[in-house]
């Protein structure tokens, strides 16, 4: 038997795991779920807006199916309030039966190497945050008087951010680019930008399209070299066992970069394959001035995986801005459990784990990377937050779920409004929306992002 | 993608059961938890082997009293170890390859976890499912 009322649900976070879960969830058809969905910022979407880079508008546009869900009656989108800050979980166990964190991954792992917090070196996320007009960024600093940049790391954030550094400004002029980081890339004295890999080409995270796209950039030339991306043995064995067609053509269109010869572009994207930074080096103003590399070669583990093993051999690159982008993790979240190693919350198949008694906390559920770490692109946390929610559904029907005083919305609204006068409703941010679009419009771009939280609440005439 | 992926969602727990145990008591953990194999560990907490059901059949098919054998008399002891770093496309070719199914996950010698071969297809079911879903709201959204 369910109860009267209807089952009310928090959801912390608004990224795509965020929507994915309340979209399952207010489809049951069955069921009359209601869902509350809490964000620290003003605006929606998490990474769609403040990650996915500015040149890439197609992939934005799943914030479609996003607006949809929240369309839904009974959908609220409470935005600027955040977790622990505005709202503790003990008030949260107070109005609602069901509690789910899709908070994301949101800071960088370090490289865990000398020189590493030099001036001039930065986590990728953070110059992707500053670029996409996120509120909490823009005062940083980002030294594009540089004439040489190293991004370590070869998946999706670096390529984005090495290709941002090779955008020329009228490339940037027609993206969503915060205006602020407009104004810094156009003027950016930066000619070369390394790409540096672990491993060997076969191994590289980043995407054909990916890979094919900074092959065609208006004003940088792209290169890789022939020593790098001439196979080993093990990678050429792997490639021939796996019968994997795309990562054939990835490893070949790698290859084909190191025989292409300058034309004379701006700038140089230099893709290098099989080093790791052991060590930044900097001058006696403690500025990044250079890296040592390591030459790595691969073996394989014996499970089949292969990986990079470091030689004696070592060269030195001059930089002088470093991005490092070996890895996401997740922040604890005020009361929940949190697995160190992992930088994820503490979970079984979504269902968040007690560490004391390893059984699952009533009411309480993750999904997205806070869940399963920083993997797959966006479309992967709809299987995730699905499996998520299939426990929760099943809890619901166990009757194992939160037992609230107050399940009602007028009494969270008023709540909300007591610790949060200036919350943003989703009507609110479609003001803003339409707000940025204009502005866009008006200037012959896609969107003008407002990138303070006082000058979002400006525009909604909340102050 | 990583095993690592795979191993943050199932929770901590890793099922282990001595060498010197009954091998009824491991059978039930299997049933109990509906898993294929568990972990074998010595007194000294150091892992010795794997107890799958695919040993126990076997024992069943020798016609083996399984009443009076021990964990260790069953368990498979040549185990392939996998790091939380390995890739998980490589473990699921190896595993294919050299027909196992359960791969022990050690971290800087610790047992950490266990992931199966169902695990692997699972994550590589959603990881299809996760570029398909993208690319559909890519093109509906034209």
């Amino acid at each position: 038997m369910l109860p009267a009322t209807n089952m009310r649900i928090a959801i912390i976070g608004s990224g795509p795991a965020a929507f994915y879960a309340a979209e399952h969830l207010l489809k049951q058809d069955n069921l009359t779920l209601e869902v509350d969905m809490f964000e620290r910022l003003p605006t929606p979407f998490g990474l769609v807006r403040g990650g996915v880079a500015p040149d890439h508008p197609k992939i934005k546009t799943v914030t479609k199916a996003y607006t949809h869900v929240a369309e839904n009656p009974r959908f609220r989108f409470y935005g600027n309030v955040e977790f622990g800050k505005h709202l503790k979980l003990t008030d949260l166990r107070q109005h609602y039966h069901q509690i789910l964190y899709a908070t994301g991954a949101q800071t960088d792992r370090h490289m865990g190497i000398p020189g590493e917090d030099l001036a001039g070196s930065h986590p990728a996320t953070e110059f992707v945050a500053w670029y996409n007009g996120h509120p909490d960024y823009q005062h940083l600093q980002f030294d594009l008087t540089q004439e040489r940049a190293a991004v370590v790391g070869v998946g999706n954030v670096a390529i984005d951010v090495a290709r941002m550094l090779c955008r020329s400004p009228q490339e940037l002029k027609e993206t969503d680019v915060a205006d602020q980081a407009l104004a810094a890339l156009s003027q950016s004295k930066i000619k070369e930008v390394y790409l540096l890999g672990r491993r060997g080409p076969a191994q590289a995270a980043f995407s054909n399209p990916e890979i094919k796209e900074v092959g065609e950039m208006v004003d940088a030339d792209v290169f890789t070299r022939a020593d790098e991306t001439h196979l080993d043995p093990l990678s050429q064995h792997a490639l021939a066992t796996s019968g994997d067609r795309s990562l054939n053509k990835k490893v070949e269109i790698l290859q084909s970069y190191a025989t292409r010869q300058p034309t004379g572009k701006s700038r140089q994207l230099i893709i290098r394959f099989l080093v790791s930074p052991v060590e930044l080096i900097g001058d006696k103003q403690g500025r990044v001035t250079k890296m040592r590399l390591v030459k790595n070669e691969l073996v394989a583990s014996e499970t089949g995986s292969i990986n990079a093993k470091a030689t004696d051999q070592f060269e030195e690159l001059s930089v002088g801005l470093v991005f490092r982008s070996v890895g996401y993790r997740g922040v604890p979240l005020p009361e929940v459990p949190f697995h160190e190693r992992w930088g994820v919350i503490l979970n079984e198949q979504g269902r968040v784990i007690d560490p004391a008694t390893k059984q699952p906390r009533r009411g309480e559920y993750t999904s997205g990377w806070i869940k399963r770490g920083p993997s797959g692109v966006i479309g992967t946390n709809k299987p995730d937050s699905i499996e998520t929610v299939t426990c929760m559904l099943e809890d619901l029907a166990a009757g194992q779920t939160l037992t609230p005083a107050q399940p009602d919305p007028a009494t969270m609204e008023r709540l909300v409004c007591e610790r949060q006068p200036h919350y943003f409703s989703f009507a609110d941010w479609l003001k803003l929306d339409q707000s940025e679009l204009a502005q866009g419009a008006a200037q012959g771009r896609p969107r003008v992002k407002i990138t303070s939280v006082n000058e979002m609440l400006r525009a909604t005439g909340k102050v | 993608m990583k095993i690592e992926t795979i191993l943050t969602t199932k929770g901590s727990n890793v099922f282990t059961v001595r060498t010197t145990q009954p091998v009824r008591d491991a059978v039930v953990l299997l049933v109990r938890h509906n898993i294929g194999a568990v972990v074998v560990l010595n007194d000294a907490g150091e892992l010795r082997g794997i107890l799958s059901e695919r040993d126990v059949i076997r024992a069943v098919a020798r016609d083996e009293n399984l009443t009076v054998l021990t964990v260790g008399d069953l368990m498979t002891r040549q185990v392939i170890i996998g790091e939380p770093g390995d890739d998980a496309t490589a473990v699921l070719h190896t595993m294919t390859e050299k027909r196992f199914r359960h791969l022990p996950v050690l971290d800087q010698g610790r047992l950490i976890g266990i992931v199966s071969i169902g695990d692997l297809v699972k994550l590589q079911l959603d990881e299809y499912q996760g570029e398909i879903e993208t690319l559909k709201t890519m093109t509906n959204g034209e």
